[in-house]
């Protein structure tokens, strides 16, 4: 068996009196596409700032590709190959589109020049199918339009783990139709991909596996189809009428 | 450089040469001045303008500046070298404010940035044997005629804004630049497309005191006194800011134009409005950040008439 790509070890992080996250224990292997679901307040977005240093740990050992990257800072983690995107987008917004990407290249993606660095954010705008709005300032984007660029500047850091925080929210159907595509050529290319979603749609069509937050805790962690049957993700997320619904869809 | 750079630079040699044909000594103040104030509103641009810190310490890096050279020439140490221990001093004490205020954005920062020049200043005012208190200290004079050193100083200071000029266009370029213009506007952005945040702003406040400490330093040698209360007046941080706003904050010619036009008012204003040229300052201010936030430059390309027109039809 290989070593996995993220080893998440007893991980604990507690806010004053909140207990964020508690004794999670979680896996990632090379090239898999992991949905993470839960209640809103379960700690998914703690467990993502955790993991790129945004917070230190209370608890626990976060292990990637064999090294600890527990408490470290988040430039160095993004610099190793963990990329993200923000739930609430975070653009620099006087910059234009393709400076925007340009910036992630230059800084973690490994280039070195100015000018390299503008040539790799073409292409990943294009491959976010935001080429029309390079020029434009960052600040100038739709919703739908700061999402993709989100995802291009996370893609710009060359990540070998790719977290996504809800990429598709405020979307609408033909937007996340296109995210979704994204998302899986993104797969395609062999980046490993932690998925926080709200969709179940998107979660049960990207992800081959899910684990599940609730209160801090992991509920659940397995193929997708066996965690949508467990009871307790059920009782505590899912809900019994979507449970069935599912069931009867043949999902 | 581009054709507006060029330009600028033509008009600056213009205005030298004008300045050394007449060597008229309120000239030769005021375009020593201008050097100055250019000097001190680039260098603050650096850590303001381009990292987006708002730093109310100039003041207390030209006060350094200007005591390191008073206590250097006192004790024999040549012109240059005294305001290479300037810089250093300044620089040297801005690597660690840095690593003690830093960490703190915005109005945290600026706060705890504008504490720096009081306590420096007490500082002083207490240790009289080195300092001479609040009795100030007179500085060795450089030994040639009144208006020899006149020029000496005034190419000084000109020479200092240019190095100021040149750090700005080649920060402008940078990579170090693209940094701090990411902090300016999203710092935990920044810091997730793999920025050592910490370092590009500490990298930002040494240039800037840097700068900020030679001038400083030149300004001790000009004019031969200071004291606590002149060197570390509040007002030496104000000002470079104001004259950044003028001009355009973040910009790599703006503080230059601001410091300028800040200049000409400073003198008018002097000069007709004694008694309410302070006052007239604080309105400036307001106005600037309420109808002007970009500066000066924002009129351009419209005209004054243009831009009013634009505002009005609204």
């Amino acid at each position: 068996m290989t070593e996995p790509l993220l080893s998440i070890e007893h991980l604990g992080k507690r806010f004053r009196g909140l207990q964020a996250l508690d004794d999670v224990t979680l896996e990632l292997k090379q090239g898999e596409v992991v949905g993470l679901i839960g209640p809103n307040g379960a700690g998914k977005t703690t467990l993502i700032n955790v993991i790129t240093g945004v917070h230190k740990p209370s608890a626990g050992t976060i292990h990637f590709r064999g090294e600890s990257i527990a408490g470290m800072r988040p430039d160095r983690i993004a610099r190793r190959g963990i990329a993200r995107t923000f739930q609430i987008v975070q653009p620099f917004p006087a910059m234009t589109v393709l400076e925007n990407v340009a910036a992630a290249a230059l800084f973690a993606g490994g280039e070195t020049s100015l000018a390299s660095a503008r040539g790799k954010a073409a292409e990943h705008l294009h491959f976010c199918g935001l080429s029309d709005q390079a020029d434009k300032p960052a600040a100038s984007l739709t919703l739908a339009g700061r999402k993709r660029l989100e995802l291009a500047k996370s893609l710009a850091l060359n990540p070998t783990l790719l977290l996504l925080d809800e990429v598709n929210a405020g979307l609408n159907t033909a937007e996340i139709d296109h995210a979704l595509e994204l998302i899986l050529s993104i797969a395609a290319r062999g980046v490993t991909v932690l998925l926080i979603e709200h969709l179940m749609k998107v979660v049960t069509r990207a992800a081959s596996r899910i684990v599940v937050l609730h209160h801090g805790r992991l509920i659940a962690d397995g193929a997708t189809r066996e965690v949508m049957a467990d009871e307790a993700v059920v009782e505590a997320y899912l809900g019994r009428r979507y449970a069935a619904r599912l069931a009867g869809a043949g999902i | 450089m581009n054709p507006r750079n060029a330009v600028l630079a033509i008009a600056a040699l213009a205005v030298l040469a004008l300045v050394a044909l007449q060597a008229d000594n309120y000239v030769l103040r005021l375009a020593t001045m201008f050097g100055m104030y250019a000097t001190l509103a680039m260098a603050w641009n650096i850590i303001g303008g381009f990292a987006g810190y708002p730093s109310f310490a100039t003041a207390a890096f030209f006060g350094l500046g200007a005591y390191a050279t008073g206590v250097a020439q006192t004790n024999g140490v040549p012109l240059l070298l005294a305001w290479g221990c300037a810089g250093l001093l300044a620089a040297g004490f801005a690597a660690l404010l840095g690593s003690a205020i830093l960490h703190l954005r915005g109005r945290y920062f600026a706060i705890a940035s504008l504490v720096v020049a009081d306590v420096l200043r007490e500082l002083t005012n207490s240790w009289t044997d080195v300092t001479g208190g609040g009795m100030g200290m007179n500085l060795p004079l450089i030994g040639g005629s009144v208006v020899d050193d006149a020029y000496v100083y005034l190419a000084a200071m000109l020479i200092l804004a240019a190095a100021t000029f040149g750090t700005s266009l080649w920060l402008d370029r940078s990579k170090l630049g693209v940094a701090l213009r990411c902090i300016a506007q999203n710092e935990d952005a920044a810091q997730i497309i793999g920025i050592d945040t910490r370092r590009a702003k500490t990298i930002a406040l040494v240039l800037s005191s840097l700068f900020a400490g030679l001038a400083g330093g030149a300004y001790a040698s000009w004019v031969t006194y200071i004291d606590p209360t002149d060197v570390y007046d509040g007002a030496l941080s104000v000002k470079p800011i104001l004259m950044a706003l003028l001009g355009g904050v973040g910009t790599v010619s703006g503080p230059v134009l601001g410091a300028l036009v800040y200049l000409g008012l400073e003198e008018l204003l002097w000069r007709n409005l004694l008694d309410f040229h302070a006052g007239i300052l604080g309105l400036l201010v307001v106005l600037l950040v309420l109808f002007l936030p970009g500066g000066l430059r924002q009129l351009r390309g419209r005209g004054l008439v243009g831009w009013l027109k634009g505002r009005f039809a609204r």
